[in-house]
């Protein structure tokens, strides 16, 4: 009897892990393998894509690299891209570090309500705000024009860079000072009898400290500015404007459907993801720990 | 010298840079979309007039509109249900289970969360394509497929949205989740073994309640992220068609402002402020139990 019941509940065992794998394996293959099918169809010839969609490609057809590269201007848009996301990123820095340095350690007037502010900032989305924004630049464009003749705040990716460093400030600043918060007194303390400046404490004791900090913001940042298309889009809508490239990309799909350029459209995906993928690869470890200390993301 | 005058210098340049980008561009919108709401504005000039509450009347009326705030909430409930079951079983049975590959599962299932909404929506319009898409060639192996179905066609559009979101979001949930369950003593599960408690009744009483703190939190910020990722899900997918099918409440407010109608458009903006705002509370309310500590 006892027999016949361990036996049962062993053979049920075994089901219920054939049953996990088995859905693990699914949800596993519906991520790589559309993935994996674009990476195929950017290498396919276009005279390839009214066949079998599961066939592998002919050979490697790079041309359609260079033809989302030079004719589709994919290059010139990820040129601009990594300018944004780089001066975005060094500006984020420059401005937050501090700020999260000073709310989080020091005691001054307003330093609750500025707190109470940025946690604020958290619940605004920049996608309810991006008309606003939009707007207010192009009133400042129409006044630098009548009092200087031209105005130069839409269509600039300098401007675009401020506006994704000054949206990510709310996240930045609550993941910083949550660090900073957790470190003791005695840091400053020993550095003050030591002579040093508030500033030069700053710089050299406390953020060296925050870097495993400073290389998770660095890292959601790049991500969310990289893969930005809506503020972006709106802010450069003159067709003259340097694209970003996930705008130029969502031009580029548009436009296949009725030029049919299915190979240069997945070369075109492959160029905007091979980045990111790449950086995952190499941080993955990183990247997933680090998210735990957030715990939210915009 | 550290007197008190170079502490405050100190502090009010550290402050000051990141307190006037934050007033420029976030306070400042913020408050512009609730005062536009109120104003009729020109679509090429700056000149305002005051309308009071019209706008709000005409939203009342707008049967788009009312469709997109539709669309909306059913995008966020379903997407929110399905995004963390999937997400809270998944995270429980790789930190509970001895899983081979269980590092790979974790690496795998992240990507979709850092691909860019754009390459999502290009992915999925290769899956959803009517002729020789990947999905209606494997459905095509079961059935005749004379009329194949059109995935971002009126009927199936919603739908077709939800999965895409939800292939997005899973992962990212699943790997937050599983640090907080990894927290989880291990005591707490043999002691459980040991009384007889099953599977399901140890995912239920201990893992759940252990990890609810993290889970009402994540909730919260994840209903907001959903409004917005709707929209952009939303805009790169579909553009709100098929005959405004798809529409969600920002991306019909983003469609009133190309439109210029940008008073229109704001009173658009204020709903969906309030909305988030008040279903961010009503779950923050229902969610609310004593914590739990271990």
């Amino acid at each position: 009897m006892q027999n016949t019941t361990e036996k049962s509940s062993r053979s049920a065992e075994g089901l219920y892990k054939f049953f996990i794998y088995f859905v693990l394996i699914l949800l596993a293959v519906t991520i790589i393998v559309p993935v994996a099918w674009v990476f195929m169809a950017s290498i396919k010839q276009n005279a390839e894509f009214y066949g079998n969609p599961w066939a592998l490609p002919a050979g490697f057809y790079w041309q359609n690299f260079v033809n989302a590269w030079n004719g589709a201007k994919m290059g010139e848009y990820m040129l601009n891209s990594v300018i944004v996301t780089a001066l975005a990123l060094a500006l984020l820095l420059v401005v937050a570090l501090p700020a999260a340095y000073c709310l989080s350690r020091f005691h001054f007037k307003g330093c609750k309500v500025l707190n109470t502010l940025f946690m604020a900032g958290l619940f605004i989305n920049v996608n309810y705000i991006v008309v606003p924004i939009f707007l207010m630049l192009r009133d400042g464009d129409v006044w630098l024009k009548s009092h200087f003749g031209s105005g130069f705040l839409l269509n600039n990716l300098v401007v675009l860079a401020v506006v994704y460093a000054a949206t990510a400030l709310p996240f930045t600043i609550y993941l910083l000072s949550g660090y900073f918060a957790t470190l003791p007194h005695d840091f400053e303390e020993a550095a003050y009898i030591d002579g040093a400046s508030y500033f030069s404490t700053m710089t050299r004791i406390i953020f060296p400290m925050a870097k495993p900090s400073i290389i998770t913001i660095i890292l959601f940042n790049f991500l969310s500015f990289w893969n930005e298309y809506i503020i972006s889009m709106t802010l450069m809508s003159s067709t003259k404007a340097p694209r970003t490239l996930p705008v130029g990309l969502l031009n580029l799909m548009q436009a296949q459907q009725s030029a049919a350029q299915y190979g240069t459209m997945y070369a075109g995906l492959v160029l905007v993801m091979l980045p990111t993928l790449i950086l995952y690869i190499c941080v993955q470890r990183q990247l997933t720990q680090g998210m735990t200390v957030g715990g939210l993301k915009g | 010298m550290r007197t008190d005058k170079s502490r405050k210098r100190f502090v009010f340049l550290c402050v000051a840079p990141a307190t006037i980008l934050f007033f420029l561009f976030m306070i400042l919108p913020t408050l512009n979309v609730f005062r536009m709401s109120l104003y009729e504005r020109g679509a090429y000039s700056p000149n305002e007039t005051f309308v009071g509450l019209k706008n709000f009347q005409h939203l009342l009326r707008d049967a788009q509109f009312i469709r997109s705030m539709q669309n909306m909430i059913l995008l966020v409930v379903t997407v929110t249900l399905i995004t963390f079951a999937f997400a809270l079983v998944f995270a429980a049975i790789l930190t509970r289970e001895k899983i081979k590959g269980q590092n790979f599962f974790r690496i795998i299932f992240y990507i979709p969360n850092i691909l860019s909404v754009v390459v999502i929506s290009g992915i999925f319009s290769a899956i959803y394509k009517p002729e020789n898409g990947m999905l209606n060639s494997i459905i095509g192996l079961f059935r005749n497929m004379s009329d194949p179905i059109l995935w971002k066609g009126e009927k199936l559009v919603i739908p077709s949205i939800i999965i895409a979101m939800v292939w997005q979001a899973i992962g990212y949930y699943m790997v937050m989740y599983m640090a907080s369950m990894s927290a989880v003593p291990i005591s707490l599960y043999e002691s459980a073994n040991l009384d007889g408690a099953g599977r399901l009744t140890q995912f239920f009483q201990i893992t759940i309640p252990l990890i609810w703190t993290n889970i009402r939190t994540t909730l919260t910020f994840f209903i907001i992220s959903t409004i917005n990722m709707a929209f952009l899900f939303v805009k790169a997918m579909t553009s709100g068609g098929p005959n405004g099918a798809s529409d969600v409440a920002l991306s019909y407010m983003y469609s009133q402002k190309d439109a210029g109608l940008y008073g229109y458009s704001m009173a658009i903006g204020v709903v969906i402020f309030l909305f988030s705002f008040a279903l961010s509370a009503c779950v923050n309310k229902v969610t609310n139990r004593d914590t739990l500590e271990f």
